[in-house]
């Protein structure tokens, strides 16, 4: 109770804690379709290395992790397991929704078997649109949590309030 | 022990599920449960158009979407009866092999990192980004181009491209040298590799598996060469590789054989590029005159086929996709009974299937 209800953490605390939380989000990657490999480019090429931004995409499970990236289509056969394994990181957590299939249904807006949007299932922080995003708009994406992340006052998320989810345009 | 691998797991390369039956280490019965990235293709062709369904079969097998163009807008062009001109055909064989060698890089990269090893991930990645730089520098998109109209290409190359493309080829051949020294020569891989995974050529053949996994059962069969005639594979002087194992080695080497080939393709392509326009005369709108027609192509991954029915409208009547990756996972019931579970791992990215070519 006292400080998790209220929030109030003397300053230089939050700081603190914050600083750190932005620069080491072990991230679960969900990787479903195209963007996945867009992603692993970003991961693993030289080239964008998204490592050097204090991101680690190892965590042996969910339970480990801060950050989950929803890269590709998600179909309602898909669904459930996304909606399960959310439920089992612990908070604070942040979703990434990677790529317009996840953000809205994309190209199969009228397919019979896609869920139009992750945002039906689970609260999204970022939306990296793109079909597929190119990795520097993924590595943006990333740059833009960590800004939100580094000025959050966690006070309203563990009250459960909704926010204003970030777009990268 | 009933083991559940996936939907999610980085080792089956996106959304397989395995239902594995253990008996210690050994594997009972696997069950391949697929479904997880099906999005309706072939219902969703039926409410486009066709230059509306270039775009969309661009992402059946993500990694190679240049080559799943060309047999549709084939399919679409003999139907109508007009041809490409003999430049935007070379172009889109470059294209074609372009799109081979990024999926293959990604291969030699990924297998190694199945079996342990990290740094080949790292350097497949690399040298990745030069042939997906050739490809956006062409049509302008990285990874989906659409660049197939029905009738040649959208755009002719741009300026300094050829002389881009020359050396890329030669960094791809001196990365495939680099893959053979690192990976192939390696006992740890070896060791992880070979005699696993046998598939033998006439089981390989009656489970409907194709393409670079069938060669390495030591078929010699690549529709490039024996198939009906497309693109200008005619004009090139090439060799078809295989490897008489059919080991999850013998797949790995035959990749990395094809990947030097299609380097050397594509050398052969741009030195003979013939002038001329790129584009056919068709009309502003495509209407394709009623007919059926079946086209196969040799896909990165195996046999990719369209079989287009048409009824004279602005898009087909119904259009049934066959993929490379279906027929290679078949095989997985019959292949992993019997092998150890660290084995699947290997076996499986040996196979290397794509889930959007599965699924559709």
């Amino acid at each position: 109770m006292g400080l998790a209800t209220s929030g109030k953490l003397p300053k230089p605390l939050t700081w603190l804690l914050n600083y750190s939380r932005s620069y080491s989000l072990w991230m679960f990657q969900w990787g479903l379709a195209c963007c996945a490999i867009e992603m692993g480019a970003a991961l693993a090429g030289p080239r964008y290395d998204v490592m050097r931004l204090g991101v680690i995409p190892l965590p042996a499970s969910p339970r480990q992790s801060d950050l989950i990236v929803i890269s590709g289509t998600v179909t309602d056969k898909m669904a459930p397991a996304i909606k399960r394994l959310y439920e089992q990181m612990p908070d604070p957590k942040y979703v990434i929704s990677m790529g317009s299939c996840a953000n809205c249904g994309g190209p199969y807006w009228d397919s019979y078997s896609v869920t139009k949007g992750v945002d039906q299932i689970i609260p999204v922080d970022v939306y990296v649109p793109g079909c597929p995003p190119r990795p520097e708009a993924f590595v943006e994406g990333i740059v833009m949590l960590q800004k939100r992340i580094r000025n959050e006052d966690l006070a309203p998320r563990w009250r459960g309030e909704s926010w204003e989810p970030i777009v990268v345009a | 022990m009933v083991l559940s691998m996936g939907p999610q797991h980085p080792a089956t390369h996106g959304t397989l599920r395995l239902v594995v039956r253990l008996d210690g280490e050994r594997v009972v019965a696997a069950d391949p449960v697929i479904g997880y990235m099906h999005r309706g293709y072939e219902k969703l062709t039926e409410f486009r158009t066709y230059p509306q369904i270039t775009t969309l079969v661009n992402r059946i097998d993500w990694l190679s979407s240049f080559a799943n163009e060309v047999p549709f807008v084939h399919g679409a062009e003999r139907l109508m009866e007009i041809e490409a001109p003999p430049r935007a055909e070379y172009i889109r064989t470059t294209l074609t092999e372009l799109a081979r060698i990024a999926t293959f890089l990604l291969f030699l990269g990924e297998m190694g990192l199945q079996v342990g090893a990290i740094t080949p991930p790292f350097y497949g990645f690399r040298d990745r980004e030069y042939v997906l730089n050739l490809i956006e520098g062409a049509t302008g998109g990285r990874f989906h181009p659409n660049f197939n109209r029905i009738g040649g290409l959208k755009e002719d190359l741009p300026w300094g491209w050829v002389a881009e493309c020359r050396q890329a080829m030669q960094k791809v051949l001196d990365s495939c040298d680099e893959f053979e020294d690192l990976v192939v020569g390696n006992p740890i891989f070896e060791q992880r590799t070979r005699s696993i995974g046998i598939i033998p050529g006439s089981v390989g053949a009656s489970y409907g598996v194709s393409g670079s996994n069938l060669r390495a059962s030591g078929v010699d069969w690549d529709l490039r060469r024996d198939g009906e005639p497309y693109l200008s594979y005619r004009d090139l002087d090439w060799k078809v590789w295989t490897h008489p194992d059919g080991d999850s080695f013998a797949r790995y080497w035959v990749r990395l054989q094809e990947t030097r080939e299609s380097a050397r393709m594509v050398l052969q392509l741009v030195d003979g590029l013939p002038s001329g326009p790129v584009m056919a005369k068709v009309p502003r709108i495509v209407k394709v005159p009623p007919g059926e027609i079946w086209v196969n192509t040799e896909n990165p991954l195996g046999e990719m086929g369209y079989y287009l029915v048409s009824k004279g409208a602005t898009g087909p009547f119904r259009v049934k996709i066959r993929s490379a990756s279906f027929g290679n996972t078949s095989i997985l019931p019959w292949l992993l009974r019997g092998c150890y579970v660290p084995d699947i791992i290997t076996i499986l990215a040996s196979l290397y299937f794509i889930l959007g070519d599965i699924d559709r």
